[in-house]
């Protein structure tokens, strides 16, 4: 059902990979929840994948802060918004990146994986796929 | 993001407002780190206008909270805490390692 979506997207945007696009992504994304009637809650939970999707694209897609643009996408449809986003960078497998161990004490709490775990615990679908130099990361979240 | 940072006898009260991600969670951890390296380890987080916390921000907390905690010397405590930022709290298993108060009173009381 993921390939339905990728004729029909608008908008569209480019933002420089740099951190300081975040909080512009953000208002987009709210702005685009608010569209759709999502809770307080689901917009924010959207917003947050979001920045944590483009802080891995700046991080490790990119290596560092403006190596490249993120491409942003989105859909509102009547029950779902769908989020696509795009970078050129190193291709990024989620497979390797280890959960974080959330019932573990402090000491042994690491500090990494949480953006990831976010991600895939806050959207109803999620797809990672790397192709001809791109990555594409398709987002879902559904209205309950 | 902006920082309100308030010394008290007995515990440092930082007041976090707006967005904190990775473009302004260092700074939230400089700040941190600047209150722990004075040897001051009872530190009181207020989140009331705090409006977005990213993976970044808690990765700032978790190491706050292993340094004061260290030696049983101190510990950072939250207070404030918005519903949505307690929601990606309990998602990431942070309320089992931060105190949460209702308010700063109690807050700066209890820690």
């Amino acid at each position: 059902m993921f390939e339905s979506y990728a004729d029909a997207l608008m908008p569209k945007f480019t933002f420089p990979g740099r951190y300081e696009s975040l909080a512009q992504i953000a208002s987009l994304i709210r702005r685009a929840t608010q569209e759709l009637g999502l809770s307080s809650l689901d917009s924010y939970t959207v917003e947050m994948a979001v920045d944590e999707a483009c802080t891995n694209i700046i991080e490790h897609a990119y290596g560092g802060e403006g190596h490249g643009d993120i491409e942003l996408e989105y859909q509102i449809e009547s029950d779902a918004l769908i989020i696509i986003l795009r970078d050129h960078g190193k291709p990024f497998n989620p497979k390797k990146v280890r959960p974080p161990k959330r019932d573990a004490p402090l000491k042994r709490r690491r500090n990494h994986g949480l953006g990831l775990y976010f991600i895939y615990q806050w959207m109803d679908d999620v797809r990672f796929e790397f192709s001809e130099g791109t990555n594409t990361l398709t987002m879902v979240k559904r209205k309950k | 993001m902006e920082i309100e940072h308030t010394t008290y006898k007995r515990c440092d009260l930082v007041k976090v407002k707006g967005r904190l991600d990775s473009a302004s969670a260092p700074e939230f951890d400089e700040k941190l780190k600047q209150i722990t390296n004075s040897g001051r380890y009872r530190i009181v987080i207020d989140m009331g206008d705090l409006q977005f916390i990213s993976s970044a921000g808690l990765r700032a907390l978790i190491s706050a909270q292993k340094v004061c905690r260290r030696y049983n010397r101190g510990e950072v405590v939250l207070t404030n805490v918005p519903e949505n930022i307690k929601a990606a709290l309990d998602l990431a298993g942070f309320t089992r390692l931060f105190k949460i108060y209702p308010d700063v009173v109690s807050a700066v009381a209890n820690v």
